[in-house]
Parts: C-alpha cells; sequence; structure tokens
C-alpha cells in the first residue's frame, strides 16, 4: 500500500516540476507581459496543485491534507487576481505609450 | 554527495545570482523586485536549516511586507531615478571591492573554522521547557528565556513608527498616512479585497495559536493581519485612519506596555524582572502575545502606510 | 562539504555583496537595499552557527533563532524609517541624492 502511495507521490509530483520548469522556460524566454502570464499560469495553476495531489498521500492526516489543499486554493485564487493586475497594467500602459 | 546536497548548493547558488542581480541591476525596480525574489529563496534556506520559525518570519516580514515597502518607494522615486547620480570613482571602487573581498574571506574562514562540536543552548531551553507549559522551544526562547530582548524590541517598533510619524509636513500633522488608493469598486482588486481577508484574519491568528506548540507566533500571525489591512486600504474600500486617533494609539502602547507591566509584577511578587510564577506561565504569555499580535499587525501596517501627508479633515 | 557549510559561505558572499553595494550605489534607496542584503546575511550567519548546534531533538539552536525574528522585525522598522526619511527628502528636495549639490530652488510648496 506504501509503495502505491509513494508512486503517485513522485508521478504527481515529477508532473508539477515539469510543469514549473516549462511555466519558468517560458517566463524567461516569451517576448511579451501577456505570453509570459501564460506561461506562469501553467507552473501556478498546474504545477502547484499537481504538487500538492502529489503530497496528499503522504500527508499524516485529514487536517494536514486540507491544510494543503488550502495551500493550492490561496495560490490559485492569488495567481488569478495577480495575472489580472498585472495584464490590466501592461494594457493601460500599451494604451498611453 | 547526496541529492540533498546537490539541492542546497543549487539553491545557495541562485540565491547568490540574485543577490548580485539586486547589487548590479540599473533599474532601481528591477533591483527592488530581485531583492523580493531574494528574500523568498532565503526562507527557504531558513527551512534547510531546520529553522522554520525564522523562514515564516522571513518569507513574511523579510520578502512580503518589505517587499511592499521596497516597491512602493521605488514607485515614487520613479521620476528620481532619471536623475544621474555621480556614480564613485573607479579608486572608490577598487577599495571598496577589496574591502567587501577581504569582509567576505574573513567570514568564510571563520564558517569553516567554526569550533567542533558546537557550543549550544538547545538542551538548556529543552529542559527548561516545562517552567513555561509551550513546547515550542523559539517561543519559549522569545517570550520567556530572553522577553526582555522581545520586549525591546516592541520599544523599537514605536519609536520608528514615532520617527515615521515625526516627518509629517505642518499640514499634515496629526493626518492620514499615504495617499488615498482609488480602485475600480468592482474590479479584481476590490474583489480579492473582501474574499481574503476573512480568510487571511483566521491564518493569523492560527499561527499565533499554533506557536505555542509548533513554529509560528505572534510575529508571523501579526504580520499577515498587517497585510490583509494594508489589502483593503489598496484596494481603496478603507482609509487609513489619522494617526492622532487615540484608540490607534492606545493598540500601538498596548502590548509593550502589558509586557512591562507583567515584567514589573514580577520583579515585585516574583524572582525577577519579567520572572513569570511558573502556574501561570502559559495564559501570562499568551495574554501578551495577543496583545503583542495586535500592536505588530497595526504597527506594521502603518510602518507600510508611511508618514501622514493628508489632513484628517475632509 | 555540507549544505550547512554552503549556506556558511553564500551568507558571508551576501554579506560582502552588500558592503559593496552600500558603499558604491549612489541612489539612496539601492543603498537601503544593500543594506538589507548585508543584514540577511548576517541573520543567515545566525542560522548556520544555530543549525551546528542541534542538539536535544531540535534540528536548530532555539536561542539564535529567536535573536534572528527579533532582528528581522527590528531591520524592517530601520527599513521602513530610512524609506520614510528618503520619501520626505525626496518631496521637499525634489531629489534623491545624498550629494551635496545644491538643491531645486522651488520645493514642493506642499513641503513644510
Amino acid at each position: 500500500m506504501s509503495l502505491v502511495r509513494d508512486m503517485i507521490t513522485i508521478a504527481a509530483v515529477s508532473a508539477g516540476a515539469f510543469f514549473f520548469l516549462a511555466g519558468t522556460v517560458g517566463l524567461l524566454r516569451f517576448p511579451d507581459t501577456l505570453t509570459r502570464l501564460h506561461a506562469l499560469t501553467k507552473a501556478d495553476n498546474l504545477g502547484l496543485g499537481l504538487v500538492v495531489l502529489g503530497l496528499l498521500p503522504q500527508a499524516g492526516g485529514l487536517r494536514d491534507g486540507l491544510k494543503l489543499v488550502s495551500i493550492w486554493l490561496l495560490g490559485l485564487l492569488a495567481g488569478a487576481t495577480v495575472s489580472q493586475l498585472i495584464a490590466r497594467a501592461a494594457r493601460h500602459g500599451e494604451s498611453t505609450r | 554527495m547526496s541529492i540533498a546536497t546537490v539541492f542546497e548548493i543549487v539553491l545557495a547558488a541562485v540565491v547568490l545570482g540574485l543577490g548580485i542581480w539586486t547589487i548590479v541591476v540599473r533599474e532601481t525596480f528591477s533591483a527592488t523586485v530581485g531583492f523580493v525574489a531574494y528574500g523568498l529563496l532565503v526562507a527557504l534556506i531558513w527551512v534547510r536549516l531546520d529553522a522554520v520559525d525564522v523562514a515564516l518570519t522571513e518569507a513574511a516580514i523579510g520578502g512580503g511586507l518589505g517587499g511592499v515597502l521596497l516597491l512602493g518607494a521605488a514607485a515614487r522615486l520613479r521620476d528620481a531615478d532619471v536623475m544621474a547620480a555621480e556614480t564613485p570613482g573607479k579608486v572608490v571602487r577598487a577599495s571598496a571591492a577589496a574591502l567587501s573581498v577581504l569582509t567576505t574571506a574573513a567570514l568564510a574562514g571563520a564558517v569553516l573554522l567554526l569550533p567542533d562540536p558546537a557550543p549550544t543552548l538547545a538542551p538548556a531551553a529543552v529542559a527548561n521547557a516545562w517552567a513555561t507549559g509551550l513546547s515550542n522551544s523559539v517561543t519559549n526562547v522569545l517570550m520567556a528565556f530572553r522577553a526582555m530582548d522581545t520586549m525591546l524590541e516592541k520599544v523599537v517598533l514605536l519609536l520608528a513608527i514615532i520617527g515615521v510619524w515625526s516627518l509629517a509636513p505642518d499640514s499634515a500633522w496629526g493626518g492620514r498616512p499615504g495617499p488615498r488608493h482609488q480602485a475600480d469598486p468592482d474590479g479584481v482588486l476590490a474583489f480579492l479585497a473582501r474574499l481574503l481577508p476573512p480568510v487571511g484574519i483566521v491564518v493569523g491568528i492560527y499561527i499565533l495559536w499554533t506557536g505555542a506548540d509548533h513554529p509560528g507566533g505572534a510575529f508571523q500571525g501579526g504580520a499577515i493581519l498587517a497585510s490583509m489591512w494594508l489589502l483593503t486600504i489598496i484596494a481603496g474600500l478603507a482609509d487609513t485612519p489619522p494617526v492622532s486617533r487615540r484608540w490607534l494609539r492606545f493598540i500601538l502602547v498596548a502590548g509593550p506596555c502589558l509586557f512591562l507591566v507583567v515584567g514589573l509584577v514580577g520583579l515585585l511578587f516574583g524572582a525577577a524582572f519579567l520572572s513569570y510564577p511558573p502556574a501561570l506561565a502559559k495564559p501570562l504569555i499568551l495574554g501578551i502575545e495577543v496583545a503583542m499580535i495586535l500592536t505588530i499587525a497595526a504597527t506594521l501596517g502603518l510602518l507600510l502606510a508611511g508618514a501622514p501627508e493628508r489632513s484628517a479633515k475632509p | 562539504m555540507s549544505g550547512t557549510t554552503v549556506f556558511g559561505l553564500c551568507a558571508a558572499a551576501a554579506v560582502g555583496l552588500g558592503l559593496y553595494g552600500l558603499i558604491t550605489n549612489p541612489q539612496p534607496l539601492r543603498k537601503i537595499i544593500a543594506f538589507n542584503l548585508l543584514g540577511s546575511g548576517v541573520f543567515l550567519l545566525f542560522g548556520v552557527v544555530g543549525r551546528r548546534g542541534a542538539a536535544a531533538g531540535l534540528g536548530n539552536d532555539p536561542v539564535p533563532q529567536a535573536l534572528v525574528i527579533t532582528g528581522v522585525v527590528v531591520a524592517f522598522s530601520a527599513t521602513a524609517l530610512a524609506i520614510a526619511l528618503l520619501l520626505r527628502l525626496f518631496k521637499a528636495a525634489g531629489s534623491a541624492t545624498l550629494s551635496s549639490a545644491p538643491m531645486r530652488a522651488d520645493p514642493d510648496p506642499s513641503g513644510d
């Protein structure tokens, strides 16, 4: 049973790390603000989500699991809001330039 | 070399690279962003050093609130950036580089030549934990064994806020700090400022409460409460209070005053200044922490808001 | 070489970097950032010393940890005061340099 749990953890955390890597490459390589934001959402939403999913089987109990999930939800909320704000600022900057 | 050590070397290299970037990059704004990223990665180093309490403080205050402070200043000084400040000459730079290299070499030598086995106070801190009833040793040191430091640190916060307020121009003396933030009341920032504070307040209080036995405490919780307050101010849902308000000043002095009173009572009826009777130690410490978290949240928030700029009267 | 030593060397380098930036960078805000970098290097040295003193089931000596937590808060309040001074200087003098060159002739009327 613990082998299955460890396999799930390794698979999900590796997938999450891959999305973080892809998001970082995009952040460094993409040409403008909006595409860079697009790359970041992959790391924020999917990468963090997969890492949390992978850590859930290792959580000590329901409380720890809920804490992990709430970290992901807070990350989603913050990421979505901040990308909106940055995108708006970028568009505003373009129109006044 | 284990995988953990490889990870630690990569982490140290990235932190150092960000440090160099922060110093050498041309634009002040980029340096500020670099410093925020540096602060968050330093928090990871603290986790690797098994000092989670410090990691929480570094992430909340060093990276989070400090980042807001520096970014705000960089944005307001953006026009000043254009003004050419004369860079020091080659001789000054060369001697500064030599001095820095010497300092680094001396410190690196000290790190490599630290005595083995290392002196430690950890066994003493664990052995005396019964006296307070708390099992988080860091909270024990902060609130009991070295409570004097923590009390004086509250006084430093108070002095800093007095210093900031005394920079107000005559027209805004005792007035509201910072500019009035305007944001779209139906916009995404106002939405976040309505949604997040209830969650943030619960998390802040939880971190204070769990600090008795697990990593956490009044500083970390207070920083979270302060950031929730600032979020509503930045989103335009609330305004900064005039600094002449009596309730505000009461909150600012509540933490250090309660600390001082408990200390004096210890001096009169107990063994020494700030000595708690063991039976009452836990409730006393929790009481001081509750007063402190309010003081810390208010002080940190007002330090970020800056000097009064607008008259209290509309 | 253990990870703790690596972090110790990193901290020593951060102190040197901060010192260099503090001396050579002409802009006050950059000096403040450099000073914070220096400070964080010093705090990390505390952490490394505390990590080496791990004992009695604790991963890090709690006394240096508590000192660093106090230090972080004090460093933050000092930074906030420095930035408030800088913003006030900018408002009153119209420039944010520490040079002794003559200041702008028409200071902001809202400045005292």
